[in-house]
């Protein structure tokens, strides 16, 4: 399998504070990871550093999305070569339709299909706005529809399945197939190991690194049996 | 006539088609300068025009129970680069009379334009109407334009303004409008500018809830750039009963351009409620950083986020 991602001994503190600590993570086109871990962990500031976030830049380390280092591209140059993410918790916009919000990557993209492709009805969903009046979950819905759109080689999912009026597990399995008709990698946050299984492989993230990688059924019981080689479960509560 | 002419280039420019003008079933008052060019009623609708000592002044009549169908159009302007217009407009919308006034205020070519508009706007019981006003002050920021409105909303009648000067320059503006709600009356008030350069925006729009059970909204939407400057205060006063009122302010500011918000509630009734947000800062990272994300440049992003803040 051809390599997509490759992230090597990737280092990142904030306020004093190491929260990425060596941490090593390759994945392969077209590849559906699960990347487990448990509350405040680290998940969502790789997720952060991977895309190119302002204030996440890594202190060591290299990442490596195709042949080419990306540590120093900016957040579109990142997305224009195929990375993308759909944030736990996505913004809200005043003024931007959902159409709109769609075809942001490709004009000629058809926002119906991608809105079916989540569980909402085009005809209702497709004139409303990106704003407040949509709840959390309806939301997280349209992200993950919009981060399709895009047809991305690589796309981050922090969560889908948290939040209020969360994916089912059969929703996420559905939107996982979806990706992977787009011939998209995904990397998919959760905290649920259950999560894990929809994966090709999975890996295990404590104490700001890689601690476990394997089968997603090995992954998912290292993970449920709270054992955890790095700090012991004193920090992730994993001992 | 080259002047109604213009006025219809100066309508196509505002995204409006000027054929609205010419249609009999659509009533409409244009007046450029201290000049009122034409007048059309409908059944429903009473319009007189007339010039005063120092200005012009119109009277807009909707009779009791009309519901007009079609907007009456109000095109107010100054063609020229210099020139004044100070208007007088009187607006009685009669009990159960339902209507929607769009008001085009056009500066298209203004170095140095003054525009003083005072309007009495009058909402008898069950009445309502709906203000759309767009403003076009041209590209070279020397329009000054003070609109001043005082509204009463009768009892159970709904008042709903929208007020938008988003292209070209601003000038000068100052607006002042002050709105005195009755039992179960409904007024909503939107307001949306941005400003360039060295524009200057002072808004202060304020609503009274007088009566029992009386709801507002003053919803501000400004975007300043460059030097510009904009100063908003946003008032609302509880003084009865169930009244409910809100303020939702958003100011983004680029390079050096100054804002500020100011919402101001009272209560002096126990069981009336007012409440406020306002948020001045520039475009928010969150929104940039997603928009980002789906491969738009942050210029792109930045101008995404302000334009939708202000559609
Ligand atoms: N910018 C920051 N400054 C300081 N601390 C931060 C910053 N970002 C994250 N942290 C801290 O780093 C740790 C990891 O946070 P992160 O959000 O990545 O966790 P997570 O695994 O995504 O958690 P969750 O499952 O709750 O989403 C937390 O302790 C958090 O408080
Ligand atoms: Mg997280």
């Amino acid at each position: 399998m051809t390599e997509l991602l490759r992230i090597h001994s990737l280092s990142l503190s904030a306020d004093h504070k190491k929260i990425l600590d060596g941490l090593d993570l390759t994945i392969a086109e077209q590849e559906i990871h699960a990347l487990l871990g448990t509350n405040g962990c680290g998940k969502s500031t790789l997720a952060f550093v991977i895309m190119g976030c302002e204030g996440y830049l890594p202190a060591t380390g290299t990442i490596v999305f195709g042949n080419r280092v990306i540590n120093d591209l900016k957040i579109h140059e990142r997305a224009r070569l195929g990375i993308t993410l759909a944030w736990q918790e996505p913004a809200r916009f005043e003024g931007i339709s959902i159409a709109n919000y769609l075809s942001l990557g490709s004009p000629s993209a058809d926002p119906a299909r991608y809105l079916q492709r989540v569980g909402l009805t085009p005809d209702e969903y497709l004139p409303r706005m990106v704003d407040k009046t949509l709840s959390g979950g309806q939301r997280k819905r349209i992200e993950l529809a919009s981060v399709l759109a895009l047809k991305p080689k690589l796309a981050i999912l922090d969560e889908p399945d948290s939040g209020i009026d969360m994916l089912s597990m059969n929703e996420i399995a559905a939107v996982i197939e979806a990706f992977k008709a787009e011939g998209a990698a995904v990397l998919l946050i959760t905290h649920r190991e259950e999560m894990a299984l929809v994966s090709d492989r999975a890996s295990q993230l404590c104490g700001g690194r890689i601690v476990f990688s394997g089968t997603p059924s090995n992954v998912a019981r290292h993970y449920k049996a709270r054992t955890c080689i790095v700090c012991d479960g004193n920090e992730c509560g994993n001992g | 006539m080259a002047e109604k002419e213009e006025i219809a280039r100066a309508l196509g420019e505002m995204g409006q088609d000027s054929a609205v003008l010419t249609k009999s079933n659509i009533a409409h008052l244009v007046a450029t300068g201290h000049t009122w060019l034409s007048l059309r009623e409908v059944p429903g609708v009473h319009l007189q025009a007339k010039r005063t000592s120092d200005g012009i002044a119109a009277e807009l009549t909707v009779s009791e129970g009309a519901r007009i169908e079609n907007p009456v159009h109000l095109c107010v302007g100054v063609l020229e680069k210099r020139g004044d217009q100070r208007i007088n407009i009187a607006i009685h919308l009669e009990a159960r009379s339902a209507a929607t006034f769009m008001a085009h205020c056009f500066f298209p070519s203004a170095e140095k334009v003054l525009h003083a508009m005072d309007a009495v706007v009058d909402l008898g019981r069950e009445a309502e109407l709906r203000f759309l006003e767009g403003h076009y002050h041209g590209p070279f920021g020397g329009a000054s334009v003070l609109p001043k409105a005082d509204v009463h909303v009768g009892p159970r009648a709904r008042y709903v303004s929208d007020f938008s000067l988003t292209t070209g320059r601003v000038g000068q503006l100052y607006i002042d409008y002050n709105v005195e709600a009755e039992e179960e009356a409904l007024a909503e008030m939107t307001t949306r500018i941005f400003g360039h350069a060295t524009d200057d925006i002072r808004i202060r729009e304020r609503v009274a809830l007088a009566g029992k059970r009386s709801r507002s909204l003053i919803k501000i939407r400004v975007a300043v750039e460059d030097q510009a400057s904009a100063d908003v205060s946003g008032i609302t006063e509880g003084r009865e009963e169930g009244a409910r009122g809100h303020v939702d302010c958003v100011e983004i500011v680029k390079d050096q351009a100054v804002a500020n918000a100011v919402p101001i509630v009272k209560v002096t009734h126990p069981l009336a409620k007012v409440t406020h947000e306002a948020a001045i800062g520039s475009v928010d990272k969150k929104q940039l950083e997603t928009l980002m994300a789906h491969g738009l440049t942050p210029a792109q992003a930045v101008d995404m986020v302000v334009t939708g803040m202000l559609r």
